[in-house]
């Protein structure tokens, strides 16, 4: 599943460790302008569709329907965002994405963090065998397995329902999530549990006490990722969910997409834009600590 | 401390194997089960018939038979390899020389143009897709409007879906687009590693910006190099989403189809769930193919 972020574990033990950094080097005057102003054009690449974007969501009809394209949205208008929410599924396809998308953090969360103190906190026959699993399953392409899934859930009379489609997604984020996990377990020194043992707590007690609230930033940022995972993916959810009534908001955008074609973009902008809105910020909170939870979770063995 | 103690200390012998359970349970019978039936299915005949209820026939090979000998596979075949590597390619030579860029521009620009990468990496794949339809509108999209005004005048009502190869081409630059981000970071955070040291040596040897590139820099990032572009290449030889809405956008299925779209169009669509059975086994192989090597030296990696 993380074709729609592509956030994957890198085995950054292929970095050398803590070198100095490269100096930048300062190149002549001239030059460093033109520098600058090649990064602020990859800058301009990068952000305008997603400010074209929000721009249009605010255009009403017939500003979008001009020969003149209008680069600013102003006076702007929120009549787009109104059709989104009052015409179509918007509201329903939004609580079915709620659900799964809840449903697939709280279980691969739960599920995830069991399987990441096993393999962090104790040694087992068979961990080495799990832990390779998981590195294995991670390289299997959603795409080549729909087919297969959609004639399970089908022969489980599970096509159409949020518990179909949250147990492939929970499989698909869970490999990533076991790994960051236990990268964030492994961070925690089993010395601190140790001491808190000696002081006269119960393992259980110390675990709970002293590592779990150490572990918080990490669960929140795995959820996160969780998050994004679920509410952006798009084949499975196309494939499980054959009914309008039960589609998640990216099939449903492409749907709402097909019906209004040359007709209404800016509605169409601004459904996307709602959907954008949540993945962006929770992408921007979550962004340098998932890369760390990467880190150690690739490094540690 | 031992391990031995350790797991005794909590609870019994089994704990640990008891913690795994559920995690376990649910990647065999949303992973593992579905795989084994793949296989089974891309053994027998699985038609339309099968979907109302007559018994799947045996058929051994025959589907993998037929698909190898069908010059239309071979054709979606070549066409996905062919977009993967280009892809990738693009993406990788686009990704590392904004890293690289990025090391050279003041503090200020650079953080405006993370912030600007940042931006497009959160972007949801459905958004992507639909703003730039939006660009690539036929009527009313800016891409045509900038192109005509720039006295490109047959871009005027210009539709980029129906070509194959200009259905690609808006393909690529999507892909791209979205790709980049994530090469850029990884390959930025690989340059910082790089010691001063011997990229100074080099200079007071004399090498110039380009052979120190050639032959510092890019030996000491080589390995993140290889990681990224292999998962690259791994993303896109599965896309889907992106071809798939395309062609719901005015694409030629038949004439654009890559093994994903391939895929959902014999079973989903089709009903042909044996030989999308076979197809999909196909692009698992080719998966396992490529990865390999990258999963041998994570183990590796791993250690005993």
């Amino acid at each position: 599943m993380s074709q729609t972020t592509k956030v994957a574990p890198t085995p950054s033990a292929a970095l050398p460790p803590s070198a100095p950094p490269m100096r930048r080097r300062r190149p002549r005057r001239g030059r460093q302008a033109g520098l600058d102003l090649l990064a602020l054009l990859v800058f301009a690449c990068a952000v305008f569709p997603v400010y074209w974007m929000v721009s249009s969501s605010f255009l009403p009809g017939n500003k979008i329907r001009a020969t003149e394209p209008t680069l600013f949205p102003a006076p702007g208008t929120l009549e787009n965002y109104r059709r989104v929410f009052t015409e179509g599924s918007f509201t329903s396809s939004l609580t079915v994405s709620l659900s799964v998308t809840a449903l697939t953090i709280v279980v691969a969360l739960v599920f995830a963090f069991l399987a990441a103190l096993a393999v962090s906190r104790f040694r087992f026959t068979g961990r080495k065998q799990f832990v390779l699993a998981v590195l294995v399953i991670q390289m299997i392409p959603a795409e080549g397995l729909f087919i297969s899934q959609y004639k399970m859930l089908e022969g489980w009379n599970l096509l159409n329902t949020v518990t179909g489609l949250t147990l492939v997604y929970v499989a698909g984020v869970l490999p990533f999530t076991i790994w960051t996990l236990r990268g964030f377990v492994d961070g925690v020194p089993i010395e601190l549990e140790e001491a808190a043992m000696t002081d006269g707590c119960s393992r259980p007690r110390a675990f709970f006490t002293i590592t779990f609230p150490l572990l918080a930033p990490g669960l929140v940022a795995t959820g996160i990722f969780g998050f994004i995972q679920a509410w952006n993916e798009f084949t499975l959810a196309l494939v499980v969910m054959t009914r309008p009534e039960n589609q998640t908001l990216p099939v449903w955008l492409r749907t709402f997409t097909d019906v209004n074609r040359g007709t209404d973009w800016g509605g169409i902008m601004a459904g996307s834009t709602l959907i954008a809105v949540p993945v962006v910020v929770f992408f921007l909170i979550v962004q340098g600590r998932l890369a760390s939870g990467l880190v150690s979770g690739a490094v540690k063995g | 401390m031992t391990q031995s103690v350790r797991s005794t200390r909590l609870g019994g012998p089994f704990l640990p194997q008891g913690l795994l359970a559920p995690a376990i349970g649910v990647l065999a019978l949303a992973l593992a089960y579905p795989l084994g039936r793949q296989v089974l299915m891309s053994l027998q005949e699985y038609g339309l018939a099968q979907q109302f209820g007559e018994p799947a026939e045996w058929v051994g090979l025959a589907n993998y038979r037929a698909l190898v000998t069908d010059s239309y596979l071979w054709g979606v075949v070549a066409r996905s390899v062919a977009f993967c590597l280009v892809n990738a390619a693009v993406t990788m030579a686009l990704g590392v020389a904004v890293a690289v860029l990025l090391t050279t521009v003041s503090k200020v620009v650079r953080l405006i143009t993370q912030i600007g990468l940042l931006l497009a990496w959160a972007m949801p794949v459905l958004a992507v897709l639909t703003v730039w339809q939006w660009m690539f509108d036929t009527q009313y999209g800016v891409v045509n409007w900038l192109l005509s005004q720039g006295g490109l005048v047959q871009f005027q009502g210009h539709s980029w879906l129906i070509e194959p190869l200009s259905f690609y081409l808006v393909a690529t630059i999507i892909v791209v687009w979205m790709s980049v981000p994530f090469v850029v970071f990884t390959v930025y955070a690989g340059l910082m590693q790089v010691p001063a040291e011997t990229v100074e040596a080099a200079q007071i040897d004399g090498a110039g910006a380009w052979q120190r590139f050639r032959h510092v820099v890019v030996p000491a990032i080589r390995p993140v190099l290889l990681v990224v572009g292999l998962l690259q290449v791994i993303w896109d030889l599965r896309v889907f989403t992106q071809i798939y809405v395309l062609q719901e956008a005015g694409g030629v299925s038949r004439e654009t189809n890559l093994i994903g779209t391939y895929v959902y169009r014999l079973g989903i669509a089709e009903g042909d769930f044996g030989t999308a059975s076979a197809v999909a086994i196909f692009m698992l192989a080719l998966t396992v193919l490529l990865t390999f090597g990258y999963v041998r030296r994570m183990l590796r990696a791993e250690g005993p």
